[in-house]
């Protein structure tokens, strides 16, 4: 393959638009046109004016993008139909000019998720990382109510490792924790040693009443990547999920950020102990469609984080009942079935679907280690489906997502240990509720109360008689004045995109007993000067 | 297209139906060939032998005995401080001591020629995570990246699958050895502008994937070139760089951009991963090293997605930061690979088989192209069959690498003892001979 004219190589110039503008105009000109004749307002005014004005405008901004490049590191075009893009396009040449960055192009993507971090659910994280509390060495440091890890029973799991590895992590003599084996490559979706042990797990952490199929399972590094792996199988960029409010936060990056799949929230209210209406499951579903966006699935977590209130059997059935009349999926994110406390019973979609003769193509379950074992670094999760075709899509979609063989074998090891499962599973029951009661009890006497919980690591806790005004706003406030008067990172409602202002999730695993006291006292003094203020 | 909903049944993505997965490809019909009749020394003498996988099993022995006489860096033992963070940590900066390790070790490798900050590391799950996270953060969906042929059949679907992003060849002949020449790089480019994608960046294999060949300085200068006149991105996959069978042949970008005193480094990204030289696939352990603080934080936050385990982060780090150990297990790989690598040409020159001339790698580039009955990709494809089904040797051909030229195939010779790499020699020749009477 040769040319037949010697390469010159251009100057080094902007990159302008070289497209011919006729279609990427008229595209421009299309789309405020529908938007605006979807308004109000005379076909003529209403439509030809801002259309001409958008055109001259978007001429004007070509030009002056063209003349401001020349004399800045070119960025290149877009030629993009959105106003809004280009805009954004302007300004990030203007950052260019400033130098902080280099000139070269990275995604629309990547733009989104390079931007700082302006969630609090992130911000808190952060702060409480950067000065963490400790009781003796840093006792005015931030303390971590904010992420939901559980340390209450580290020391089984010390132990264990002690017991066992003794001198090597291989340990003794090629025995079951030897490299041999493991070292090469692996299925990519897990080996079948884990898979059966797996499936013995859950089934024990979920009362006993249901059993795991090893082959419906495709092993992932963590529930992070299988809830982005399912919704890479099961919608489109573009279409939608319905997820009741509150939810977990992390499910905005999860669901959205490289899949293009929205988040259509379905609000839940105190009134109800937030627990989900079909009626309003229904009502989003239809405004959601109204406006163009196909739905593809619920999306919820059971037992829900925040509120760590339990779906009944019945509301189980309800929701199969809805997806199977509008023909949509439902992942069912259980990855704190074995964090229940009380007496209340943990009902799996999986044991439902068991006895009844639903259609289980459409039902796909998250789980993971991260919670019920407290081993959120090992990175082990699972997508559990009972559809053959998502399945098989996701068995090849896990290797972008992949466990450690040598973590696999760790794994393994442990989770056979059934004397070992069998203490940790009920000492870790009784020291998270005796926990959550001391803390609970500890932020009623402050005059505040927590929803009703069976499960998990946090509480909900209405603080909305605290916040100045009766708003998101408001619950930001005292959201800040928490972090940083108070040095107490919780999570606030607004960033689980709750409904109602007021309610915050506190998680009490990452504390000992004798922090709950410092907490309160904090709480209170900030507690004091809110109401003085209001 | 996704299921619609007049059948009963519920739909799927369009990414879970497509078929740029890619694993219909005779590249992975082999490896099925290779699992129903596996050979084996001493239970299945017949079986296939697998020459389609690029694993390095040459120097496990060094790993194990490592392990066996260092065991502080990976027990959890009485006294031993780390587990508890270590079981917690999920943090997707990583742990540092690991990602001082990586960076050691990679300097290492390119023999103190350039210098690798821990903080410019971004931890992935293997390679295969690392190529598909640079995409989505370099590329739109419709947009290409620049690949020289012939190239990893993997790309397809790690570079094009999820992202939607497109490859572009950039087409190489035996004329030069397959190396890149600044026309076809122009070619490859003017073709992906006619079809309306914008180029994003050029990805290279260095050393190459499937040629078992490092690329030429002068070559690296036009491509980095290349890159900073378009600006656009260049990503350099050096994740056989220890694979390289002298230490001095193998340059890696990183000494241009030091040479260079890092001017215009911001385009350019390295992958990295411990699954080739270490022979630790298993252990999923990839690396984005980027000179760029944008692609850096970003890529550290979708690593959210392809996190290593904490437990593997510590154990090698202990391992690659014990200069005693790196140094001979680099050593010593980089002589029994050479060794296996002259053992195979030597032997498919006795057969009357050509091989590009190489220097790096698990593989050799091996020229069948005098046995094919006409110079076609079909006629490659029946030629593979036969090897497949009557010789039982699983290889590559060059098509699933979108060679452009038909009857080149990709040996491996790494992932098997010596023995079993006469036994495939011996195969050949009588192949060959058999093909001769004829």
């Amino acid at each position: 393959m040769t040319l037949t004219r010697s390469i010159q190589y251009p100057n080094p110039e902007p990159e302008v638009q070289t497209r011919k503008p006729g279609r990427a105009t008229a595209m421009r000109l299309i789309v405020p046109l529908q938007g605006v004749v979807q308004g109000r307002g005379g076909l003529i005014f209403g439509s030809l004016i801002p259309c001409a004005l958008f055109y001259f405008l978007q001429l004007y901004l070509k030009r002056h993008r063209s003349s401001n490049s020349r004399s800045n590191p070119p960025s290149p075009s877009t030629s993009s139909p959105n106003l809004a893009e280009i805009t954004r396009t302007s300004s990030r040449s203007n950052l260019l000019s400033r130098g902080l960055i280099g000139p070269v192009r990275i995604s629309s993507r990547a733009m989104s998720i390079a931007k700082p971090n302006d969630s609090p659910y992130y911000i808190g994280l952060d702060k409480a990382s950067e000065d963490p509390y400790d009781r003796i060495s840093n006792p005015d440091g931030v303390i971590q109510l904010g992420l939901l890890e559980n340390r209450l029973c580290f020391d089984l799991i010390a132990k264990w490792m002690s017991e066992n590895l003794s001198d090597s992590m291989m340990g003794r003599e090629g025995g079951d924790l030897s490299i041999s084996g493991i070292t090469t490559y692996q299925p990519v979706d897990g080996t079948m040693e884990l898979k059966l042990a797996m499936a013995g797990f859950m089934s024990r952490v979920m009362g006993g009443t249901v059993s795991f199929e090893p082959s419906q399972m495709v092993l992932t590094a963590g529930a992070t990547p299988a809830i982005e792996t399912l919704c890479f199988c099961l919608a489109d960029h573009g279409n939608a999920f319905l997820v009741p409010t509150p939810y977990y936060p992390g499910f905005d990056r999860d669901v959205k950020w490289r899949t293009g799949v929205e988040l259509i929230p379905v609000h839940c209210r105190s009134t109800d102990n937030f627990i989900l209406s079909i009626t309003a499951l229904d009502q989003a579903f239809n405004q959601t469609r109204k406006r163009g966006t196909k739905i593809r699935g619920i999306l919820l977590s059971n037992p829900a984080n925040p509120v760590g209130n339990l779906l009944s059997r019945e509301m189980l059935y309800n929701l199969l009942d809805f997806a199977r009349e509008k023909n949509i999926h439902i992942i069912s994110d259980e990855i704190f079935a074995g964090t229940m406390y009380g007496n209340e019973e943990f009902v799996s979609m999986a044991e439902v679907l068991d006895s009844e003769n639903f259609d289980k193509n459409r039902v796909h379950i998250v789980y993971g280690l991260s919670k019920d074992l407290s081993l959120p670094g090992f990175r082990v999760g699972m997508i559990y489906s009972f559809n053959e075709n998502v399945l098989a899509a996701a068995r090849k979609l896990t290797r972008f997502s992949s466990i450690s063989a040598l973590t696999q074998r760790l794994v393994v090891s442990m989770l056979l240990d059934t004397r070992f499962i069998e203490e940790y599973i009920e000492t870790n029951k009784k020291r998270v509720q005796n926990m959550r009661d001391l803390f609970v009890a500890g932020l009623k006497t402050l005059g505040i109360r927590c929803a009703d919980s069976s499960a998990g690591f946090c509480c909900w806790a209405d603080m909305s008689k605290l916040i100045p005004t009766y708003s998101e706003k408001g619950e930001l406030e005292l959201w800040d004045k928490l972090l940083n008067v108070a040095k107490i990172n919780v999570t606030p409602g607004s960033a689980c995109h709750c409904i109602e202002p007021g309610w915050f999730r506190c998680c009490f695993t990452t504390l000992a007993q004798e922090d709950i006291p410092v907490v309160m006292e904090r709480i209170r003094k900030v507690a004091d000067t809110s109401t003085l203020c209001s | 297209m996704a299921i619609e909903i007049e059948q009963p049944s519920v739909g799927l993505s369009k990414v879970a139906v497509s078929e740029t997965h890619g694993e219909d490809s005779p590249y992975f019909a082999g490896w099925k060939a290779y699992d129903e009749n596996p050979y084996h020394e001493s239970s299945n003498q017949s079986g296939v032998i697998q020459m389609g996988l690029a694993e390095n099993q040459v120097s496990f022995d060094l790993l194990e005995k490592y392990l066996e006489e260092h065991s502080e860096g990976s027990s959890w033992g009485k006294g031993a401080p780390g587990f508890r963070e270590n079981a917690l940590f999920q943090d997707y900066h990583g742990l540092k001591s690991f990602r001082q390790a990586m960076a050691n070790f990679m300097e290492q490798i390119r023999g103190g020629r350039a210098k690798f900050d821990p903080d410019r590391i971004v931890l992935t799950a293997g390679a295969t995570a690392a190529n598909e996270l640079l995409t989505f953060i370099l590329a739109d969906p419709g947009d290409a990246l620049l690949v020289p042929t012939p190239y990893y059949p993997g790309f397809d679907r790690d570079l094009r699958w999820r992202t939607g992003v497109k490859i572009v060849p950039i087409h190489c002949d035996s004329s030069n050895n397959f190396q890149v020449t600044p026309q076809a790089l122009e070619a490859a480019y003017q073709c992906a502008e006619s079809m309306n994608f914008k180029v994003r960046g050029v990805l290279i294999t260095n050393p190459s994937n499937p040629l078992g060949a490092t690329i030429q300085r002068s070559v690296l200068e036009e491509i980095l070139d290349f890159a900073t006149r378009k600006n656009i991105h260049l990503v350099s996959d050096e994740i056989y760089c220890g694979s390289t069978f002298s230490s001095s042949e193998f340059i890696s970008v990183a000494e241009i951009l030091q040479t260079r005193d890092y001017k215009n480094s911001e385009r350019v990204h390295i992958v990295y991963s411990l699954s080739k030289d270490l022979g630790l696939p298993g252990f999923r352990v990839g690396t984005i090293y980027s000179y760029n603080d944008k692609v850096v934080t970003t890529a550290r936050r979708m690593s959210s997605f392809t996190l290593i385990s904490s437990q593997t982060q510590h154990l090698l780090a202990c391992m690659l930061s014990n200069k005693e150990f790196t140094e001979k297990y680099i050593k010593t790989n980089r002589e029994r690979l050479s060794k296996r690598y002259d053992m195979i040409i030597k032997g498919l020159k006795n057969a009357g088989i050509e091989c590009l001339k190489g220097n790096a790698g698990l593989f050799c580039w091996m020229n069948l192209s005098p046995l094919l009955e006409e110079p076609t990709r079909e006629a490659e494809l029946t030629l593979w069959k036969i090897i497949l089904n009557e010789v039982r040797l699983n290889i590559s051909p060059g098509s699933s690498c979108h060679c452009s030229e038909p009857g080149w195939f990709r040996v491996c010779f790494a992932n098997m003892s010596e023995q079993t790499l006469e036994v495939a020699l011996e195969r050949i020749h009588k192949f060959m001979e058999q093909r001769k009477r004829k």
